[in-house]
Formats: C-alpha cells, sequence, structure tokens
C-alpha cells in the first residue's frame, strides 16, 4: 500500500521506462536540454552561493572585496552577531509556533479527511465545499478580521495569536491532500475491520494512519516550511521583540544592523539552517509526497 | 445524527454500506475554519462598510470606505500592478517549470541532483530571499561589480523601470522550483507506451514533446497555473521587504496596499473594502480557470490547486 506514495519512478508502473531511459543507446544527448538545466542551477545556486560566502566576510572584507570572491580571511564573528541579538529567542518562538501549528492542524485535518472519503451525510459534504472554497480564496484578504478578532480577544502579542490562524489556514490543502490519499485504501479493507467489529475510530487510527502515514508526514512537512517561514501574521499580530519569530527578526536585524549586510545575511543561514536539515533528513518523503499530492 | 447515517438511495446497490464515521470527525477542522477563516471573510465584508481606525470603536459608515478605497488613484494602480506580476508571472514562470518538469522527470543521475538543489529555494522564507536578493541587487557590493558586468550593476530597486521585472524575476526564482515539482510528477504519469509508439513512427524529441507531452500534461497545466494566479494575489512578504511598494508606487500591488492602508494608514475601512475586491478577484479566477479545465474534471482535481 506504501506505493501509492512513493515516487513514481520507484513503484515503476511503466517497468520498461528505466530500461529505455538508461540505455539510451539510440537517442542522442539532449545537449540544449543539459545546458538549460545547468544554466538554472546556476541561477539557482549564485544568490544561495553568495549569501553564504558574505556572510563569513568581515565587514572590512565585504567593502573591500570582490563580492563574489569567497572570504580571504573566513570568520565566525557574524554569527556570534547574531546569536548574541537574541537570535535563540526568535528561534525558540518560531519552533513553537511551528511544532503548536502544524500538529493540531495536522491531526484535526486528518480526523477530516478521513469522514470525507468514509462518510456521508451534509454536514461532512457542506464541510468538505468549504475547505476546497477555502482554496481558491486569497485567505490574506481576512487579516484585517483577523487582527480585529485577536485584539479583542486580547490575544495580541502572544504566540498563540499566531497558532490559531494557522492552524485554520493550513486545512484546506491538508483536507485535500490527505483525502486523495486516503481514497487509495482499499474498501475491503476497512470492511473486513468493521466486521471484526472495530469502531470507525480504531480504524482510523490502526488502520488508515499507517497506510497513508507517508502521506501524513509529506503535508506536515509542508506546512511547517509555511508556519516557519511566514510573515505576516507576525507582522500584524505581534509587536514586542520577545514575541518575535525568525522571519520578523530577519526584517528586524535589517534596521538593527543597517549597513552590517554580512550579519544580516547570517542570520538569513541561521533562520533557514533548520529546514535544510529536516531537508537533507526528509527529502524523498517530501518530494514524492509533494509530486503525487498535486497530480491526484 | 441518524439522518447523516441514512443511507442514499442508489447505494443500495452495492450492497449494505458501512455505516462510516460520524461527522464529528469534521468538527475540530471544522471549527477552527470556521473560526479563524470563514467568520474573518464575512468580517471583511461587514468591516468595508465601517470606520475604524484599528484601535478606537468601530462606526458604521456606509459606501464611505468603499469611496475611498475606489476613487483613490493608488487603488488602480494597484490593480494594474497586480494584474501585470499575474501575466508576467504566468508568462515567465509556466514555460520554465514545465520544461524544468520535464527535464527532471528523466531517469539521468545528473538530473536527480539537479532536482535536488532546485529545491532550494522553497526552503527560504520570503523574507529571506528578499534580503538576500536586496543585497545581491546591490550596485556597489553586489553580483554587478562581482561579476564585473557593468550592466548588471543598475540601481535595480531604485528604478520605476526595472524594478518590477525584478520582482518578477525574484518571484520566478522562488517559485519556480515548487511549479517544477508538479510538473514532474505531472510527466512521470505520462505512460511510456506513448513515447515507444511515436519513436516507432519516427517523430524527434521535439515532436514528441509537442504532441504527446504538452497534450498529456493539460490538467497539470491548469492546476499549475491556477496556483501561480491565485499565488499571486498573495505575493506580500516578498515585495514588502525587497521594495515596499517602492519606488513610488511601482511595485504596491493589491496586497501590500491593502496592508498598507489598513495598517499604516489605519483606515481599515478602506483596507477592507481591498480584501473584499481581492476575494472577488481570487474566487473569480478560480472558477475561470476551472472552467478552462473542463467540466468533466472531479472537484478534487480542480482543488489540486
Amino acid at each position: 500500500m506504501a506505493t501509492v506514495i512513493e515516487t513514481p519512478r520507484d513503484t515503476a508502473p511503466y517497468p520498461d521506462e528505466r530500461g529505455r531511459r538508461t540505455r539510451q543507446g539510440r537517442r542522442a544527448p539532449n545537449v540544449l536540454g543539459g545546458l538549460g538545466g545547468w544554466v538554472w542551477l546556476a541561477l539557482i545556486i549564485l544568490p544561495v552561493y553568495y549569501v553564504v560566502i558574505t556572510s563569513l566576510k568581515n565587514q572590512a572584507g565585504f567593502f573591500g572585496s570582490n563580492p563574489l570572491a569567497p572570504p580571504t580571511e573566513p570568520t565566525l564573528v557574524n554569527y556570534r552577531t547574531v546569536l548574541e541579538a537574541d537570535f535563540v529567542r526568535y528561534f525558540a518562538n518560531s519552533v513553537i509556533v511551528t511544532l503548536g501549528s502544524v500538529i493540531p492542524a495536522t491531526a484535526v485535518s486528518f480526523m477530516a479527511a478521513y469522514a470525507v472519503v468514509r462518510g456521508h451525510g451534509r454536514i461532512i459534504a457542506s464541510a468538505n465545499t468549504l475547505f476546497l472554497l477555502g482554496l481558491a480564496i486569497p485567505l490574506q484578504a481576512t487579516i484585517i478580521p483577523i487582527y480585529f478578532m485577536i485584539t479583542r480577544a486580547s490575544l495580541y502579542d502572544t504566540l498563540l495569536a499566531l497558532i490559531l490562524p494557522s492552524i485554520a489556514f493550513a486545512i484546506p490543502i491538508s483536507v485535500l491532500i490527505l483525502s486523495n490519499f486516503l481514497r487509495d485504501v482499499p474498501r475491503e479493507l476497512f470492511e473486513s475491520m468493521r466486521l471484526d467489529g472495530c469502531s470507525e475510530f480504531t480504524m482510523m487510527w490502526r488502520l488508515a494512519l499507517p497506510l497513508v502515514r507517508p502521506a501524513v508526514v509529506t503535508i506536515a512537512i509542508y506546512n511547517a516550511l509555511h508556519v516557519w517561514n511566514g510573515f505576516l501574521f507576525p507582522l500584524i499580530l505581534t509587536q514586542s521583540p520577545d514575541k518575535r519569530v525568525l522571519p520578523l527578526s530577519l526584517w528586524a536585524f535589517q534596521d538593527e544592523f543597517t549597513v552590517n549586510i554580512p550579519a544580516v545575511l547570517a542570520a538569513v543561514v541561521l533562520s533557514t539552517l533548520p529546514l535544510v536539515v529536516l531537508y537533507a533528513l526528509a527529502r524523498r518523503q517530501l518530494v514524492s509526497g509533494l509530486t503525487a499530492g498535486f497530480n491526484k | 445524527m441518524t439522518t447523516i447515517l441514512k443511507p442514499k438511495p442508489g447505494m443500495a446497490v452495492r450492497g449494505p454500506r458501512a455505516e462510516g464515521p460520524s461527522a464529528w470527525m469534521v468538527v475540530p477542522a471544522l471549527v477552527f475554519f470556521l473560526t479563524f477563516a470563514v467568520v474573518p471573510l464575512l468580517g471583511v465584508v461587514f468591516l468595508s462598510f465601517t470606520n475604524w481606525n484599528g484601535l478606537g470603536a468601530i462606526t458604521w459608515a456606509g459606501l464611505e470606505s468603499w469611496r475611498t478605497a475606489l476613487t483613490d488613484s493608488v487603488t488602480l494602480n494597484a490593480l494594474v500592478v497586480t494584474v501585470k506580476i499575474m501575466v508576467y508571472s504566468l508568462v515567465v514562470q509556466v514555460p520554465i517549470s514545465l520544461l524544468l518538469g520535464v527535464f527532471t522527470a528523466g531517469n539521468q543521475r545528473y538530473r536527480a541532483l539537479l532536482a535536488v538543489l532546485y529545491f532550494v529555494p522553497l526552503l527560504l522564507s520570503s523574507a529571506a530571499v528578499a534580503i538576500a536578493f536586496k543585497a545581491l541587487l546591490d550596485p556597489n557590493f553586489g553580483m554587478g561589480p562581482g561579476l564585473g558586468i557593468p550592466a548588471l550593476a543598475q540601481n535595480w530597486l531604485g528604478s520605476e523601470d526595472l524594478v518590477l521585472f525584478v520582482v518578477i524575476f525574484v518571484i520566478a526564482w522562488q517559485f519556480v522550483p515548487f511549479h517544477t515539482l508538479i510538473y514532474q510528477g505531472g510527466v512521470r504519469q505520462i505512460p511510456a507506451s506513448f513515447y515507444e509508439a511515436a519513436q516507432i513512427d519516427g517523430a524527434g524529441r521535439v515532436q514528441q514533446f509537442i504532441h504527446i507531452t504538452l497534450p498529456q500534461l493539460k490538467y497539470t497545466i491548469i492546476t499549475s497555473s491556477t496556483l501561480m494566479v491565485l499565488g499571486s494575489l498573495a505575493y506580500f512578504d516578498l515585495i514588502f521587504i525587497l521594495t515596499a511598494g517602492g519606488p513610488g508606487y511601482a511595485t504596491r500591488l493589491l496586497p501590500l496596499h491593502m496592508y498598507l492602508t489598513g495598517f499604516r494608514a489605519n483606515d481599515m475601512g478602506a483596507a477592507s473594502a481591498l480584501g473584499v475586491i481581492l476575494v472577488v478577484i481570487g474566487l473569480v479566477l478560480a472558477l475561470a480557470l476551472q472552467r478552462i479545465g473542463g467540466k468533466s474534471r472531479s472537484s478534487s482535481q480542480l482543488e489540486g490547486a
């Protein structure tokens, strides 16, 4: 069953594909395509390279050397500047907001997706329609009422103020993708569990969840990316430095460090590092889940 | 509850039906979504008929906020900028991500490696991307002098003529990787037998692309384009940090105009009116793109958006 989620490359729905493509005997290599691929890589890597090397330069090196040359004397002084500027607190805030949003969002979305796929009736159907509608509407357009609600609920300038709307905004896409995967679980499996006297909750927990776990992980990472990188909610719903999350802190560093560009870029590197690690660990999962999830 | 579980007519054909989960399972998600998405959606309509500075009391204002929002020449300009960014983004991103998607769907080793690296921009926050490009585009300390090409040492973000294209490039840099992934998945679902048949018929690479790949990717193109179009109604953070809408009003697109009207000019009424406009545009475009996709598609495919 896990095959539903894996890359088509691994499931090899077209067994001859691999052989055909790797043999390549009859076909000339696609020079133009390859060239384009490498050019795009250069475009992708150049800014990343620039950010990393600049973050390792001291101020004098930044103003004195060729901007694209690697630092002559690499230094970590910028990283120290950033860490001393309360970076750890912003980092912790981001972790709290991300976990606090992603875990409940994934849980409620999974339950909803399960109900959408397995259940019937008006409530479930209208909930599903509502979620689908949420995909078509730029939810950012609702920031003013959200600001109003949060201030009236005395949640302004708290981390909870960021968590609550983040959960809501993650639901439409999560329910959509999870229900697409749940539809692939054969009905007979549920049927036999039902005959064994299992409740729906048991079926969801013991049968559906293990079978679509890769999709659940994918959607959790996808949502984590969004919340971790989110800027709009922190901008309008928090104010004090001790409630700052990372993207907002990058923006604040810009003002704080002004001309110390290497320090600002060191903050950029530090704020991205956790996601790079996550990507390195769960790349297959994320990429294959996304490619499959959006093509159903 | 009993009404929910009652089997519909037509279902009896398939034999006794599993009872299925009760509606409570959908309730937690529904409550969150109603509270923080649907209620605010109604709220933005309500607030567009009021006066509010963000702190004090809310007073009924009738159509005043709408008049302010619609007669402001900046609003019209913001609409034009939004449409420009939307259209140019589509024109730039669709071909690039389609070609890259086809490219990375190949099974060559180096392509797999490139695909890993292509993903990197998706890991960066818009704030990080904006800050990185701001430094990179600096005429004195950025890539211009770095590469020694004077043409690249422009005042990219300070020129009204150039800035829009810079913004479109940076948006493409950030979002093409995501769409490449979608296309890659789409291409891999095309049966290899199609290509084999074409090869036997003597079709070349370009012909195969035009006659097999493109038609087969129709729905992927619609899904991805829908996402791009709706996404361009949400570009906020990137442009806010990169240009703050400037120079002048050159990159002040609708979401940014809404934010600045509400939270900088403290006119929440007019900002809400702009929010309503955003919602309406989003809905109209989503429905229009669904039409193009054809009615036979299931709702799940449409909303692959």
